[in-house]
């Protein structure tokens, strides 16, 4: 049988040089569950850029149902009924999650858009497709799970039978997951055909019927997905063997280097979000905190950077509340941050990777001279930075916004690290990046605790906190519901019935342990 | 005049349309503002559009006689200008505020200058005969005693400026291309996902916003005065921004904001009559919203840290009941 789609020999060079695709094939089957594998900066978003009419590429054909195709725009696409929801949501906050379905296509009546139908429209399709959402509600005041389902029932209103999911998700909790994966197998027994981008493996496994691996630009094999293993995958994708499991040599915790008493968050509209939060950090440990995302993490993180002030409590340095100081301040005092967000906090997208690198230091010496900033110094300190983190760029001069998503972390890694901390707080340290950079940044986690760092880690990915953390504490809606002070010896599911709050340690079980 | 006299003065009907007389010239370029704003390419041009309309509409009544061309001349003017504004920010990349200054200190530049060649005043053109767009009296509220005083008897722009506002509440949030318009100025990158083509939606937004600022600027010329006087919007466009912004960013809202600098304005103004300096008379409206916006800041302010508090002392009070319980 004829492919649904078929893209041949797809070469995609930007402007700037960057060899994104080459030689590209890809074909997808009616009614199947695709998934597209790669690292960041493999040039899977690329290709479905292309595919979207979003990108053109340099060399190639496409071919959607037999029929070739040249898109200008995704307009076209969205004609030859292809449809996407992007990994940063496309949507209007201030709308309600009606008006997002049908926008730039409303219904009218008598010239005007009809209201009653908008709503209609929207609850029609959910219920065919299985879509929950609230068609009144506004988006600004939805979870991510539903502005995610938004996302879809606006390429069904368009009539889409080929819908791509970029990295779908990135951004769900493991119920919201579970959620989208049963959506996705009715929009298949309906007769939609799924593109599936994603790094996760253990989702391919579980979604997807075929499977596509692209490296560095080029499809390395499409394989049925019952007949590869989650390691052949990963060494597909990476082309060598990757460590899951990361060698930690044993060393003996040092002094405590930051203590945090009684610690308490309300946010701006009232909502508790950490409730008397006490931990200890200790030079050469590194502390995980497990937790449903959404769960206070968030806000521990900012709190103790100096992002957001605190309702009560103390976070003592030595002997100063650094609660009163600045983030620069906190900075000054040895304490590195990797943010959650790196588009937002992590980097400045439009500056060079050289000013993102000197951003915390530009105003001490070496790095100034005087009134100006030592260019010379600036850059081979860089060049060396970009080396040993192998940031992957022609030089320091090109704005962040030219790397992938890994690379991007490993610039923020190379800031935050190369200042010697004394304490670092890495929230999602490798959200949302490749294999290769995933298994570097908790290398470098690692080593860096070796050599005496205190170390709080946050992530959503609970194999990581078990594998990288030294201790652990699971946080439940913003309180400490346990500590574990051996994180080898504690199991996913005794965890999780913390993390789920179905169990809790009194204070005085954990007081000698936080 | 004594003080009592003052304060008698404004509860008449006098006063009250005074008030919306003055309202008026600052309702038009509030709501192009809006709808500037709302496309998320904020015209600040709108002096400079208000001028070119009121200069453009007093030299065309004055020439043909006709003061409904006159009207359309403003218009067309105003459009072409802001449609020049527009091809400056969106495809040749120049930024949209420095833009509007550009326009500002041109159109008052060069309504002056061509003020001065064509009547050898630099002032105003008190000696030309320009006519001024008719009164509307509505029949039957004309002759209800004060509502009929206060309400009828206004020229044609300010039942037009009240009128448009519904017009524009019903093009930005009933219209395909209204929501298009919402959707381009709060999330551009959606909006095109969509095929809305972002750059012609803001050339339209800001055409709309320039025709609506030279209603306004015309408004002053041919209705409030009966000519055209050197830099007459006298900063009405700058405060027409400030209305969208006190209005919330919502038609209604914008429109009422506007009718409170008209009412300030019309309170400075018979506060003239005492004796006291007309430089801070003046003042009253621009003191009064800093005022009524650094009060409303600090209670928001206030507001989120005695919610911390309180729940910070609840906290406390769960802590001291926790050992208890573990007893």
């Amino acid at each position: 049988m004829r492919p649904l789609i078929d893209l041949i020999n797809i070469d995609k060079v930007y402007d700037n040089g960057v060899v994104a695709n080459n030689g590209v094939n890809f074909s997808v089957k009616k009614g199947e569950i695709h998934a597209l594998v790669g690292e960041n900066g493999a040039g899977k978003s690329t290709l479905m850029k292309i595919l979207y009419g979003m990108e053109k590429p340099t060399e190639g054909e496409i071919w959607v149902n037999g029929e070739q195709k040249h898109f200008n725009s995704s307009t076209d696409a969205i004609a030859a009924t292809i449809g996407m929801v992007h990994q940063n949501f496309m949507l209007v906050p201030s709308f309600t999650v009606a008006e997002n379905v049908v926008l730039g296509d409303e219904p009218r009546k008598n010239g005007l858009i009809d209201r009653d139908a908008v709503l209609n429209i929207t609850k029609d399709l959910s219920d065919q497709f299985g879509l929950f959402v609230q068609p009144d509600a506004i988006v600004n005041s939805i979870n991510v799970g539903m502005r995610q389902r938004v996302e879809i029932l606006k390429t069904l209103y368009r009539k889409a039978e080929i819908l791509i999911l970029d990295e779908p998700t990135a951004v769900l909790t493991p119920q919201e997951t579970d959620d989208l994966f049963i959506a996705i197998r009715i929009l298949v027994k309906q007769g939609k055909t799924v593109i599936f981008i994603t790094h996760k493996l253990r989702e391919v496994k579980e979604i997807s019927d075929r499977v596509t691996v692209m490296r560095h630009g080029k499809m390395i094999g499409t394989l049925d997905t019952k007949d590869v293993s989650r390691e052949q995958m990963a060494n597909m994708m990476v082309g060598r063997e990757v460590f899951l499991d990361i060698k930690k040599p044993k060393i003996k915790r040092g002094e405590k280097r930051m203590r945090v008493k009684n610690l308490s968050y309300v946010s701006e509209i009232g909502r508790q979000l950490l409730r008397n939060v006490n931990f200890n950090l200790y030079a050469g440990e590194i502390l995980g905190i497990a937790g449903v995302e959404g769960n206070g993490q968030t806000e521990l993180v900012e709190v103790l950077t100096g992002l957001k002030p605190a309702a009560g409590g103390t976070v003592l340095i030595g002997d100063c509340n650094i609660l009163e100081s600045t983030p620069r301040e906190i900075r000054l005092r040895k304490i590195a941050h990797i943010p959650e967000d790196r588009l937002s906090n992590g980097v400045a997208v439009r500056s060079t990777i050289e000013e993102n690198i000197i951003v915390d230091r530009y105003f001490q010496k070496p790095y100034r001279n005087g009134l100006f900033i030592n260019r010379k110094v600036v850059k081979t300190e860089c060049e060396n930075l970009i080396e040993k983190f192998s940031i992957l760029t022609p030089n320091g001069k090109l704005p962040v916004s030219s790397l992938s998503g890994g690379n991007m972390q490993k610039v923020v890694v190379a800031r935050e690290f190369s200042s010697e901390p004394e304490v670092l707080i890495a929230s999602q340290p490798t959200r949302g990046i490749d294999v290769g950079s995933t298994e570097f940044i908790r290398e470098q986690l690692v080593e860096i605790r070796s050599k005496g760092t205190a170390i709080l880690l946050v992530s959503a990915d609970l194999s990581e906190v078990m594998s990288v953390s030294d201790r652990i504490v699971a946080l439940y809606e913003g309180e400490i519901t346990g500590v574990f002070p051996d994180a080898s010896k504690v199991s996913e599911k005794e965890l999780g019935l913390y993390m789920l709050g179905v169990k809790q340690q009194t204070y005085e079980e954990m007081e000698k342990y936080l | 005049m004594t003080f009592e006299t003052v304060i008698q003065s404004i509860f008449t009907s006098l006063f009250l349309v005074s008030v919306i007389r003055i309202s008026t010239p600052i309702i038009f370029p509030a709501l192009g503002s809006l709808v500037s704003v709302k496309a998320g390419a904020s015209n600040k041009a709108l002096e400079g559009l208000m001028l070119v309309g009121a200069f453009t509409g007093v030299m065309v009544s004055a020439y043909t006689g006709n003061v409904w061309l006159a009207v359309l001349c403003g218009m067309v003017v105003a459009v072409l200008i802001s449609a020049l504004l527009a091809i400056f920010h969106l495809y040749l990349g120049t930024d949209l505020f420095i833009g509007s200054l550009a326009v500002n200190m041109m159109c008052s530049g060069g309504t002056t200058f061509l003020m001065y060649i064509i009547t050898g005043d630099k002032g105003n053109t008190g000696n030309l005969a320009s006519l001024s767009v008719p009164n509307v009296h509505i029949p039957f509220i004309k002759d209800i005693p004060f509502i009929g005083e206060v309400l009828s008897g206004h020229n044609v722009f300010t039942y037009l400026a009240f009128f448009l506002t519904f017009v524009i509440y019903i093009f930005l949030y009933r219209t395909r291309y209204g929501v298009s318009l919402r959707a381009v100025g709060e999330n551009p990158e959606a909006a095109t996902s969509l095929g809305i083509n972002v750059k012609r939606v803001r050339m339209t937004a800001l055409i709309i916003s320039g025709v609506l600022s030279s209603l306004g600027g015309m408004n002053l010329s041919m209705a409030y005065l009966q000519m055209f006087a050197r830099d007459m919007s006298a900063g009405r466009g700058w405060i027409g921004l400030a209305s969208v912004s006190l209005g919330g960013k919502k038609p209604l809202g914008t429109m009422l904001a506007a009718v409170l600098f008209g009412f300030s304005d019309a309170i400075a103004n018979q506060f003239g009559s005492l004796d006291i300096p007309a430089q801070l008379v003046t003042m009253i409206p621009y003191a009064t919203t800093i005022i009524a916006l650094v009060v409303y800041a600090i209670q928001q302010r206030r507001a989120i840290l005695s919610r911390m508090k309180k729940f910070q002392k609840e906290n406390e009070e769960q802590l001291k009941g926790a050992p208890e319980k573990s007893e």
